[in-house]
């Protein structure tokens, strides 16, 4: 028994292991709240026009919005430069070779990223934009490093430089580690606000990732409610058959 | 003679089906003293059932094809009505499967459900395991993503490593010299067709043998030594249907209850389901930083990292990595003890068991990280002890103090 707890404590002893080779700045919590139509709804403007211009979410199409209580005429008016009908894909004009060549890198679609990427990363990326004139856009980011992408929202958050401080890691060697952020020039709204703003859009990226988790959560509980009562009929049938079984 | 009878009369003049049901069903006898491990093997059955059902309705809107496939499963997920449903209850399902089988498998190896009369039960049973494994490999190509592609070339790759014929053979499994288009429609062939093929198969074959011999139960003692003298029935026996099947009843809801619980709040599982990488399209250029085959694949890709390569050549690990299934189908042969059941065994096997769980799941956590040196070293002391409780299991079975059976079981 001694040998086989001297292996589980070894075993308890891995996690730690595996955290120590984690690396990446930390990232900030994203304010993801499905229930919140209205921040879903604002979060939908923002990514039609920040961001349905070079990126695609082509497994989307508009008339989904309707399941964040969008009424197709709004849908139309006001969230709709790039098609005819409604019940069109989210697909942008711009050809992957086209976007290849200026970018660098195709932008990705975004259908799926909130999944692929998770809200953290999001909410912390499109906040963490810092001037670099060492780059071809004047743009770099602290959690993708040399990404091809500007600051699209630089308008908006305004402009900030990073600040880097040497730090010593584990192994004893000098790296350059992420300090802070400043702003240099402000945007056309406060930091609170744009914060806000990216919050809406990331919450908004996270329902696109999955338009049917919504009513996936809400039949869920009728499942578990059925199965629940199913459960104790099935019980006590059990029971009244076995009685005579010793 | 009611109509019903009448018609049962002409059917069985023709078919025998009140003999098969009989057979199968009501008349025969299982032990009465099943525990809560004797679940898992209709469970498995029901898992099997939902697999193939869901499958063939993913099946009318999947597109193998690398251009959509990838596109075809959002489309299921949104615009397919209750697509998303299927899918989940799909991609759940494998996993769900392998939780299944492992806790199948564990039960064996608890009770020595493999030891004679029990051979056949168990081989069918690896091959079983086999299959299904290589039914999940082949499934997971499908939906085209960045780990689907990168896992499947890891995978594929290993063949390249066999020794002279290896390059070709590679290429002949893929029909191109990467992942492409022709290798995303052959594992979809071999998917939908001829996998499930063989496993309904197997599992019939399984099910025939157990019902020859009859199962085996948590004491290890055949039933069938005492039997009534007038009516032939094992005095421990009782009916399949209505007792088990009433019981399996309660068995299948609990376990339908943890499997919603994951379908309709957690489908991805943290990650270990559906991985986050698989979310992004399946790119050839891109090769992600990590790649990690699905939670149930790890202990064996655990094992064939922790072999050192020989000469350059991965071929050792591979080896190794088939070695450790192909052990599994001598387990009747290499169990030396006089009793079945770990409730008689000594202290050695139960630690020996214990070790054997450990390291196997220990193998199972490693295969999911990134290699470190550390890792690989409890990696290396894991498939040592995996392979010591196969290899050692004659000598330490045989000299293991053994307590009496009892005559009839326990309860």
């Amino acid at each position: 028994m001694k040998r086989l707890k001297n292996f589980l404590f070894l075993l308890a002893a891995i996690p730690v292991i595996a955290l120590a080779s984690e690396a990446g700045p930390p990232l900030d919590k994203a304010p993801v709240n499905l229930a919140d139509q209205d921040s879903l709804q604002r979060g939908a403007r923002m990514f039609v026009n920040y961001c349905l211009n070079c990126h695609s979410a082509s497994a989307m199409r508009y008339s989904r919005l309707q399941d964040i209580g969008l009424t197709e005429d709004q849908i139309k008016d006001n969230l709709m430069f790039a098609a005819e009908k409604p019940g069109e894909l989210m697909k942008i004009g711009m050809t992957k070779t086209e976007a290849k060549a200026w970018f660098g890198a195709t932008p990705p679609d975004l259908s799926v990223i909130a999944r692929s990427r998770g809200a953290d990363w999001l909410y912390t990326y499109l906040r963490s934009f810092y001037r670099d004139d060492s780059r071809a856009t004047g743009w770099n980011n602290t959690v993708f490093d040399k990404v091809g992408m500007p600051h699209v929202m630089g308008g908006l958050q305004g402009e900030q430089i990073a600040h880097f401080k040497t730090v010593i890691d584990h192994e004893g060697k000098e790296t350059h580690a992420f300090d802070r952020f400043e702003l240099v020039k402000p945007g056309s709204v406060t930091l609170a606000e744009y914060d806000a703003q990216v919050g809406d859009l990331v919450n908004y990226l996270v329902w696109m990732g999955e338009p049917a988790q919504l009513q996936r959560k809400k039949l869920g509980l009728i499942v578990l409610a059925f199965l629940a009562i199913f459960f104790v009929v099935a019980y006590y049938l059990k029971k009244e058959f076995w009685k005579d079984i010793h | 003679m009611s109509a019903l009878q009448k018609m049962m009369g002409w059917i069985d003049d023709r078919f025998p089906l009140t003999a098969t049901y009989k057979a199968h069903l009501s008349e025969y006898y299982a032990p009465k003293n099943f525990n809560f491990w004797y679940f898992f093997g209709s469970l498995a059955l029901l898992v099997l059932v939902l697999q193939i059902v869901t499958g063939i309705f993913l099946t009318m809107n999947y597109k193998p094809d690398a251009e959509l496939a990838f596109a075809s499963v959002e489309y299921i997920m949104r615009d397919v009505d209750w697509g998303w449903l299927i899918r989940y209850m799909h991609s759940t399902g494998a996993s769900m499967f392998f939780v299944v089988v492992y806790l199948h498998m564990f039960r064996g190896l608890m009770y020595g459900s493999y030891r004679k009369p029990r051979e056949l039960i168990w081989i069918f049973g690896v091959m079983i395991y086999l299959a299904l494994m290589a039914e999940a490999f082949l499934g997971y190509l499908l939906p085209w993503g960045q780990m689907s592609y990168w896992g499947a070339q890891v995978i594929v790759n290993l063949f390249a490593a066999v020794p002279f014929i290896g390059e070709d053979l590679s290429i002949w499994i893929r029909g191109d010299y990467v992942i492409g288009d022709a290798t995303l429609n052959r594992f979809f062939a071999f998917h939908v067709i001829a996998l499930p093929l063989v496993l309904l198969g197997l599992v019939v074959v399984h099910l025939v043998a157990l019902h020859e011999v009859g199962s085996n139960n948590p004491d290890g003692v055949e039933i069938k030594k005492h039997k009534d003298p007038v009516t032939h029935i094992p005095l421990d026996g009782i009916p399949f249907h209505p007792y088990y099947t009433v019981k399996d009843i309660v068995g299948v809801i609990v376990f339908l209850m943890v499997f919603s619980a994951i379908l309709f709040f957690a489908p991805e599982m943290g990650g270990y389901f559906l991985e986050q990488a698989n979310f992004v399209p399946a790119d050839p250029l891109k090769t992600p930083l990590h790649i990690a085959p699905l939670w149930y694949f790890t202990p064996f890709y655990a094992i064939l990292r922790a072999v050192p390569p020989l000469f350059g050549s991965q071929f050792p690990g591979v080896v190794a990595m088939g070695m450790s299934i192909v052990l599994m189908f001598f387990l009747p042969w290499l169990d030396r003890s006089k009793v079945k059941s770990i409730r008689y065994r000594g202290t050695i096997y139960k630690i020996a068991l214990a070790l054997f769980i450990v390291s196997f799941v220990g193998l199972g956590y490693l295969g999911l990280l990134p290699s470190t040196p550390i890792a690989t070293l409890f990696a290396r002391v894991f498939s040592v002890i995996y392979f010591l409780f196969f290899l050692l299991m004659p000598w330490y079975t045989s000299i293991d103090k053994t307590k009496p059976e009892p005559e009839r079981v326990t309860g």
